[in-house]
């Protein structure tokens, strides 16, 4: 990456943005597609942004600059016994806090208590006009003014430069343990999704795994005291005959989706939004995508599709449009959004009042 | 009746359309009575298409509107424009879908917050938030000041829960975000919309998510002698790693408000009382409530008493819910302010409201959601007594000042509207609300979607209607 503007400090982030007519903000590239622009559009880089300036456990709260490593993030926050529920992801990879913000990707753990746009609290951030701003607040709770710190999620840096993030976090449960269930088919597994997410059980996560698409099991993990996983797994396995994985084999997996190493490596990745009602249709376009793997995940909400080619992208989005899911490429060459794709006038007009100058490229931009 | 009223008129049969001012009266004031306004009328559609005709015909006339549900906001949120009109959203009270296997519910924003959970109730299901009005609060209402309740800290707010809507913007425009996924792709549109004030337009369908009702609920409900002791057992409780559903705070005066009101019972002597609840699979609550029930028992209650049975825990929930409106009984008028402090700073913010309070002659109840550090300061005063009205809101300035200055915010879960908007500023740097300002115009240009709600005066927009509303200017609309 050719990042050629690094400021230290917010002020310079503030003075960058001010004397660069185009420019978008990149933390560690993790998602690359996302930071594809024009040959006028200069690349800032956040890495000089990087540190966690406040932690309070018992608030349930904490503060980081947007180029801090999530990797940071996680081991400050384990160290006192707290986590990140929603599950961020490519922490080995070295993606950033602000990076994941603006890509809005959120992991297998989003399924319970949601994803990153509900534990984000405030944003500091730098809009279209140079002016160094907060919003939102930095305490749990909190309803003054407009919440621009949910609308920056997912927003790929079109709107302003993230400088600081506040988050809520939660105590992490004290154990957990990671069930497969059988299911012959993909609608017998999405059965099962559908069902262990209505249950009594409160599963942490419910995911069916790109190696288990072939014989379809679903990965249920739950959360919570040991003495209470165990009692619960026995009841679980009567409904939904299944095992339960090693610890070790466990975190394997959850790594292994966490930093996406199930797919290939140079095709396009992309994120889609789903119900579940939708997942098996989503499996018959996958059958006709001859070599293209999935990862169905946060209780049939999410999937991540690994094209075994460029070329499938076309395929792929028609049978977006034609499902209505939105989707949006990661990484690889492929179009950022697929799927149907809305232009209401009223996107143009908030661009506009965050950024008035088109300083940041428009989320049009293929 | 005016042109305007009669071009009104003419889209909507008489008996959906209030312009006397006998009809009008019970629309003046909402949730925070101290405002009053009359508005040139009251409009009732029944039909998502009648709302968006009534909006777009708003931005043909410039003409002012006010969307309203139950009109419980305690901000002044759905306070009437004087000039402009209410639109009235109460018969748009169907909910279009529940659908069990993908834990979602469609409504109109006219459905009662509790009738969505009772609904889902026959599937196992509920949904989440639970402002203390949640009986008669609308979700369009809750959608618009995203509203929170007894359960934030660990389910979120009315935000949270919303994963789609269909809107009519103030421009007009209908636009649809979202949808039945609990994951969205691009900017978060549904977040931004979720606590617009009304400043943006109108929602016509929220898609809400739907949970699990827990299978298991431990209630305890714990007495001491000092707020401070109350405090410091909340501190213990998150400090042990535990998620409870809900922490709550009542202090004495909010105690003997619900013992009057409800004959509720409490343990005697106590200045405060905890409440802590803890909810899930049975297998977790059973292992969590020891944990729980040590932490309590360390902490030096008076007394503590868990919940035996659903009875005993209705009954505790009963006496707090009931709080606000128990505390009417104390006085005739009480303001109720929303405060936010960082919760290890609970215990100094009750103090130096006590102090306040003393200093001004003002008695204050505190009921207070204690896990997320959500104040509930209650203002008592008697508004027959000339001054008493200022002082009190002089008092909630002062507390609100004291929350922002301790790092937190003027609002947790009632929103700004009429009541805070002096107060934006004390939060946000005039580059900030102008920022919101800019969003605000590119939703509503005009400045007719409930206008004078959320910026201080003289930086809103939609202020410039101040005093004679244009079209009062021009004779075509008059006051009474």
């Amino acid at each position: 990456m050719s990042a050629v503007l690094a400021p230290a400090s917010f002020e310079e982030l503030a003075e960058a943005v001010r004397s660069t007519p185009r420019l978008l903000a990149v933390g560690a590239g993790t998602k690359p597609r996302l930071s594809v622009a024009g040959v006028d559009v200069v690349k800032l880089s956040t890495a000089g942004l990087r540190g966690i300036s406040e932690y309070d456990p018992s608030e349930f709260t904490f503060t980081a600059a947007a180029g801090t490593p999530l990797r940071e993030i996680t081991a400050a926050l384990a160290e006192r016994g707290q986590y990140l529920p929603f599950d961020p992801m490519l922490i080995d990879a070295g993606a950033t806090l602000g990076g994941t913000v603006a890509s809005g990707l959120s992991g297998p753990g989003r399924f319970r208590f949601g994803g990153l746009r509900d534990f984000i609290l405030g944003v500091r951030f730098v809009d279209g006009a140079g002016r160094l701003m907060r919003m939102g607040g930095k305490v749990v709770k909190n309803a003054a003014g407009f919440d621009l710190p949910k609308f920056f999620v997912g927003s790929l840096g079109r709107f302003g430069v993230l400088a600081e993030i506040t988050f809520k976090v939660f105590p992490r449960p004290p154990s957990a343990l990671t069930l497969r269930l059988a299911a012959g088919t993909l609608d017998a597994a999405v059965q099962i999704l559908a069902g262990a997410a209505n249950s009594r059980f409160e599963f942490d996560a419910l995911d069916i795994a790109p190696r288990e698409m072939g014989e379809s099991g679903v990965l249920a993990r739950l959360a919570g005291p040991a003495p209470a996983l165990a009692a619960m797994t026995r009841e679980v396995f009567a409904r939904w005959p299944g095992e339960v994985l090693s610890d070790e084999s466990a975190e394997l997996l959850w790594i292994s989706l966490r930093e996406f190493r199930w797919t290939h490596p140079d095709t396009p990745l992309v994120k889609i939004a789903l119900s579940p009602s939708t997942a098996v249709a989503l499996g018959e376009t996958m059958q006709s995508l001859d070599g293209a793997l999935w990862h169905l995940s946060a209780g049939g909400n999410v999937a991540f599709i690994s094209l075994a080619s460029a070329a499938q992208a076309t395929e792929l989005d028609e049978s977006l449009q034609k499902l209505s899911l939105p989707g949006v490429t990661l990484r690889g060459d492929a179009p950022l959004w697929l799927g149907p794709r809305a232009r209401p006038a009223i996107a143009q007009a908030v661009k506009h009042a965050l950024d008035p100058t088109n300083r940041f490229p428009s989320l049009d931009d293929q | 009746m005016s042109a305007v009223l009669q071009r009104l008129a003419a889209m909507m049969p008489p008996s959906r359309l209030l312009e006397r001012p006998e009809h009008l009266a019970a629309y003046e004031s909402d949730g925070l009575t101290a405002f009053r306004a009359r508005p040139i009328a009251v409009v009732i559609p029944e039909t998502p298409e009648e709302v968006i005709a009534l909006v777009r015909f708003c931005h043909a006339e410039r003409l002012p509107f006010v969307a309203r549900g139950s009109g419980t906001s305690l901000s002044g949120g759905s306070l009437p424009v004087a000039g402009g009109i209410v639109i009235a959203l109460n018969r748009l009270n169907r909910i279009l879908k529940l659908d069990p296997a993908q834990r979602i519910a469609v409504v109109e924003p006219g459905v009662v917050n509790l009738d969505v959970t009772q609904a889902a109730t026959a599937h196992g299901l509920h949904y989440a938030p639970d402002p203390s009005s949640q009986s008669i609060c609308t979700i369009g209402g809750n959608v618009a000041f995203n509203s929170g309740g007894a359960h934030c800290l660990k389910y979120g707010m009315t935000s949270n829960h919303v994963l789609g809507i269909k809107a009519v913007l103030a421009t007009g425009e209908v636009v649809v975000w979202g949808g039945p996924s609990r994951e969205f792709v691009g900017p978060d549109w549904c977040g931004l919309f979720t606590g617009n004030e009304g400043l943006f337009g109108i929602a016509l369908e929220i898609t809400l998510q739907l949970l699990p009702r827990a299978e298991c609920f431990h209630t305890v409900l714990a007495g001491y002698r000092t707020l401070e002791h109350a405090g410091d057992a909340v501190s213990a409780v998150i400090a042990s790693g535990l998620l409870p559903g809900a922490i709550e705070i009542m202090d004495a005066l909010a105690l003997e408000a619900a013992v009057a009101a409800v004959h509720a019972e409490y343990p005697p002597g106590c200045e405060a009382v905890l409440i802590v609840e803890l909810e899930g699979p049975r297998e977790v609550v059973a292992a969590d409530r020891e944990r729980l029930d040590r932490i309590i028992a360390a902490s030096q209650p008076v007394e503590a008493r868990p919940a035996r049975d659903a009875a005993e825990r209705i009954a505790i929930w009963k006496g707090r819910k009931s709080a606000f409106s128990a505390v009417g009984r104390l006085s005739p008028d009480f303001i109720v302010q929303d405060g936010v402090v960082p919760r290890r700073r609970l215990g100094e913010a009750l103090r130096r409201i006590g102090e306040m309070g003393r200093e001004s002659g003002i008695r204050v109840a505190n009921v207070f959601h204690a896990g997320d550090g959500n104040l509930h300061p209650l203002i008592l005063f008697d508004g027959r007594e000339s001054g008493a009205l200022q002082r009190a809101e002089a008092l909630a300035g002062r507390i609100l000042e004291m929350c922002v200055e301790m790092g937190g915010s003027i609002t947790g879960e009632h929103g700004v509207g009429m009541e805070k908007r002096d107060y934006l500023s004390a939060m946000f740097s005039a580059d900030e609300i102008d920022c919101m300002s800019r969003i605000r115009s590119a939703f509503d240009p005009l400045g007719i979607a409930n206008p004078g709600k959320m910026f201080p005066v003289s930086e809103a927009p939609a202020l410039q209607h101040h005093g004679l509303h244009p079209l009062e200017k021009a004779g075509v609309i008059s006051r009474e």
